[in-house]
């Protein structure tokens, strides 16, 4: 069985890497977003399809991570200082939610919900006013991508860029897969399906939860940096309510609890976001129809209606995620 | 002293208005476990029907009708078509669905009023402003507060005093038991959902003429709600009405005070108060 699931890893991770060759550098593009919401959406559903917490401030994590970049990056190191600005933005993430945590996760549910929301959008309001520093509404411009030319990859080129986001996708997804397989991820899991009954017997639920809170911040955190690295720019958005709904909606539509199916749901929302943004500038409409839609007709995810499929043409055996 | 003065009348006017909107979202919180997301635009949505009958007939009071039935309709329809089905049962699916809402309206009425920010005109009669020494106090401002006062006094009689208001309260303590001594709970539900989106609407028109009307206002305003309803507590009109005039105050005064800090001010407030009190002053459950 794991055989099996290496396999198909290792079939992902090569057609992820043959993909740029018959891309055009704008699909390419669309590529690298996917990925890097891939990751985003992977890390809340740590939280969503894992621990039973539903979120609606993961932005504060993406947000607080790219911003503390940029400001390294444009303002501090001017460059990126083999990187040391990623770094210190994934720490960063790391530290909100360490501080955010002590303060949400005393509650649960709706109060959970709302309070990170607000704290989260307290955070797009610093982004927003603290003009000195962030730039207020108009961002960060000018951050620059990292230089690796001694291992001879040009950042400059989106098909390098690609396999750069590539390889953390991969890295990412593999220890996300270990966190969610391991003790750990089967405590959240008990967490999620019963909170009083992992309580009495014994687990901290609070600490397990806090430490799950922190380890998707953390993931979100690299998401916004790569993010930031590819746009070259930071603004208020990446801090956004809006930002945190989609990350959500990724999640569900994909299918939570499958850390696949988020990152499937991440590929979807660029696509459809790409291709109805060419049409029409009213995007949220559809945005908004979308997140209706998946509730009503989808909300076990579109990865939980391919599985189902597939059992009932008997052309898979056994599940293989929790 | 004017200038302390001038804010705390401006932060109580500001309040005033965010109590009509929390108001709404903290009973459909209470009664049906319901974060409406889309609140906000409900209030941005009636500010511009309002805007927009305002500028047609030239009468305030219409434009006030107006924006209060048509968004508490539409409050009305979207629960019984979409929040009061099975597939919108918990937080999750109902925090989607009322997101894709506030989009949707959102993006709407920028598409129909376009992105520029308008405001609609005071009503004639309330043109004027009454001076004392050197504080010079509009009297739109003044109406406003009477008109807080008002639906507080009004809400807290129908909430305490009627038999409608102890339906609606035994229904937030316990539903199922409300069900069993023959009170149809779904139309209690249907009702106070509809006077949320309704008073939202209404709030919208009123905070019109001074808070003016732009694209981005319903997220703004949705925020300061949501804190106002995690201060007071959910389902506590009480907390609705004293978050409300404090984060009003804590944002006069914060704007013009710190105005690069003004939302960490109330994010500060929120974690003091939730440090001390997890469910918020009034909130009974977690």
């Amino acid at each position: 069985m794991m055989g099996f699931l290496y396999l198909r890893m290792a079939m992902v991770t090569a057609l992820l890497a043959v993909c740029p060759l018959f891309l055009s550098s704008f699909y390419t593009g669309l590529m690298i977003l996917m990925l890097i919401f891939a990751i985003f959406a992977m890390s809340l559903d740590i939280l969503q399809g894992f621990t039973g917490l539903t979120s609606l401030g993961h932005a504060a994590f993406w947000g607080t991570s790219a911003y503390i970049m940029g400001i390294l990056n444009v303002k501090v190191f001017k460059g990126c200082y083999y990187g040391a600005d990623l770094i210190a933005g994934v720490l960063s993430a790391a530290v909100v939610a360490s501080i955010l945590g002590l303060i949400v996760l005393r509650s649960r549910e709706i109060y959970f919900l709302m309070i990170l929301l607000a704290s989260s959008m307290m955070l797009w309001g610093i982004a927003f006013k603290w003009r000195s520093l962030t730039g207020g509404d108009d961002g960060l411009p000018g951050i620059s991508r990292p230089d690796l030319s001694l291992i001879g990859l040009d950042l400059g080129r989106t098909t390098h860029y690609y396999y750069f986001v590539l390889f953390f996708f991969i890295v990412s997804a593999i220890l996300m897969y270990l966190v969610v397989h391991s003790s750990f991820g089967h405590t959240l899991l008990g967490i999620r399906e019963g909170e009083t009954r992992m309580r009495s017997l014994g687990y901290n639920v609070w600490l397990q939860k806090y430490i799950a809170f922190i380890v998707s911040a953390i993931f979100a955190g690299l998401a916004g940096g790569l993010i930031t690295y590819y746009n070259g720019f930071v603004n208020p958005s990446d801090l956004h309510l809006v930002t945190s709904a989609e990350a959500l909606i990724m999640v569900i539509l994909g299918g939570a609890g499958t850390l696949i199916g988020p990152a499937i749901g991440a590929g979807i929302i660029i696509l459809i976001k790409n291709i109805v943004s060419g049409y029409t500038e009213h995007w949220m409409i559809i945005l908004g129809a979308i997140y209706i839609l998946t509730v009503i007709f989808a909300p076990q995810g579109v990865y939980h209606l391919f599985e189902q499929w597939l059992r009932k043409e008997g052309l898979v055996w056994k599940r293989s995620s929790p | 002293m004017a200038f302390f003065i001038t804010q705390t009348i401006n932060g109580i006017v500001f309040g005033v208005l965010l109590f009509i909107l929390a108001a709404g979202l903290t009973l459909m919180l209470g009664t049906m476990r319901i974060v409406n997301l889309a609140h906000g635009s409900y209030y941005l949505l009636g500010g511009y029907i309002g805007f927009s009958i305002a500028k047609e007939t030239n009468n305030f009071f219409l434009a006030c009708l107006g924006g209060l039935f048509a968004i508490g309709i539409l409050g009305m329809g979207t629960y019984k078509a979409i929040l009061s089905k099975h597939f919108a049962r918990g937080v999750l699916s109902q925090v989607l669905i009322t997101f894709g809402m506030f989009l949707i309206i959102t993006d709407l009425c920028r598409w129909i009023w376009g992105g520029i920010p308008l405001a609609i005109p005071r009503p004639e009669l309330l043109q004027g402003s009454i001076s004392i020494s050197n504080i010079v106090l509009p009297a739109y401002r003044l109406a406003v507060i009477l008109i807080g006062v008002m639906i507080t006094v009004f809400l807290w009689w129908f909430h305490e005093r009627t038999k409608y208001g102890a339906i609606v309260r035994a229904g937030v303590d316990d539903e199922e038991m409300t069900q069993s001594i023959g009170i149809n709970i779904s139309l209690v539900k249907t009702l106070v959902f509809s006077i949320g989106a309704l008073l939202a609407g209404f709030a919208g028109v009123v905070g019109g003429p001074y808070v003016g009307l732009y694209t981005g206002l319903g997220m703004d305003i949705l925020l300061l709600a949501l804190v106002v309803v995690i201060i007071g507590g959910m389902g506590s009109l009480w907390g609705a009405l004293i978050g409300a005039l404090f984060i009003g105050l804590l944002d006069s005064f914060g704007k013009s005070l710190l105005p690069e800090f003004s939302l960490f001010t109330m994010f500060a407030a929120m974690v003091i108060v939730l440090a001390i009190k997890p469910n918020g002053l009034f909130g009974a459950r977690g």
